[in-house]
């Protein structure tokens, strides 16, 4: 039988696998991009669980508006991703250390 | 086993695999398409919660227009795989330590909390739509954070545009300020010349 847990464990998975993901891809702005983009999905997985088997129509809004947030994020940061590449020549973390002073 | 059990867990499962295959391949283009199958079996899943409207709005919105926009720009960019893979090790136990650390406070917690006992409520009929119903929320309880969710999209549109805009001097464009501050003296140059037949 499926029950909530079934959903939100499998939003809490993915997670943890875009967590580690931001870990493990320093080197590439890009990935680490698509892994937020996998955290937000996994956010909007338990909002869709919670609205079905509360039976409560407000998370299914909320899923809509983190979708709008997340399409601005990914348009703006990929803009800075390549203004950044046009300056360095590089889309690697480490090479961002300007203000470290 | 139901149907419906069946499916969940065969989504679920190319879910998780694409989903950790988008952190482990490297290759950017790789990556990409792999989330696209991640964002498809999401959908999916979301089917099977009855969210119709978010499962087609997730594949138009994020495959269609999001991920494209991604496959751009690695296109965009020439990134050197090699370059790219180095740290990978580095950073592997660290990260698999911080994630599996997560994943174990995270289940503790949902398989404890009652969670586990919550059945799905039966569905609606064939009649009832959720489409209609979140239109009708948004438009009435939501439609002030809708109207900020437009504005949200134009500034980033702005924002985007504005970033990556180059203005290249050799370019020929017209400059609307200098066209509205003319004066009329810019505009026309009397000039005093005799006429050719006074000369002769």
């Amino acid at each position: 039988m499926l029950t909530l847990a079934h959903f939100i464990t499998l939003g809490a998975l993915l997670f943890c696998i875009a967590l580690a993901g931001i870990f493990l891809n320093r080197k590439n702005v890009l990935i680490l991009l698509m892994c937020i983009e996998l955290m937000l999905l996994s956010v909007n997985m338990n909002f869709i669980a919670f609205s079905r088997f509360l039976d409560v129509l407000d998370g299914q809004v909320f899923v809509f508006f983190i979708l709008t947030v997340a399409a601005a994020e990914a348009a703006i940061g990929l803009a800075l991703l390549v203004v950044l590449f046009r300056n360095r020549r590089s889309i690697s973390v480490e090479d961002i250390s300007d203000l470290r002073g | 086993m139901p149907i419906i059990e069946i499916l969940f867990y065969l989504f679920s499962g190319v879910l998780v695999l694409s989903a950790l295959s988008v952190i482990t391949v490297g290759n950017p283009i790789h990556a990409a398409l792999f989330l696209i199958l991640s964002f498809f079996s999401a959908a999916c899943i979301w089917m099977l919660l009855q969210a119709e409207f978010l499962a087609i709005t997730l594949v138009l919105v994020y495959v269609g227009a999001v991920m494209v926009l991604f496959l751009f720009v690695v296109m965009m960019l020439d990134v050197h795989v090699a370059s790219v893979r180095e740290g990978f090790a580095r950073y592997l136990p660290a990260g698999v330590l911080v994630a599996l650390a997560m994943a174990v406070q995270l289940f503790l917690v949902i398989w404890t909390r009652g969670m586990e006992t919550m059945p799905m409520p039966a569905g609606e009929g064939d009649e009832y739509s959720h489409t209609s119903m979140i239109g009708e929320l948004l438009y009435s309880e939501y439609l002030y954070a809708f109207e900020i969710a437009a504005v949200v999209l134009l500034v980033a549109i702005i924002a985007a545009i504005a970033l990556t805009h180059r203005r290249r001097p050799e370019t020929k464009h017209q400059d609307p300020a200098r066209q509205v501050r003319v004066k009329r003296d810019e505009r026309l140059r009397v000039v005093k010349m005799k006429s050719e037949g006074e000369e002769a």
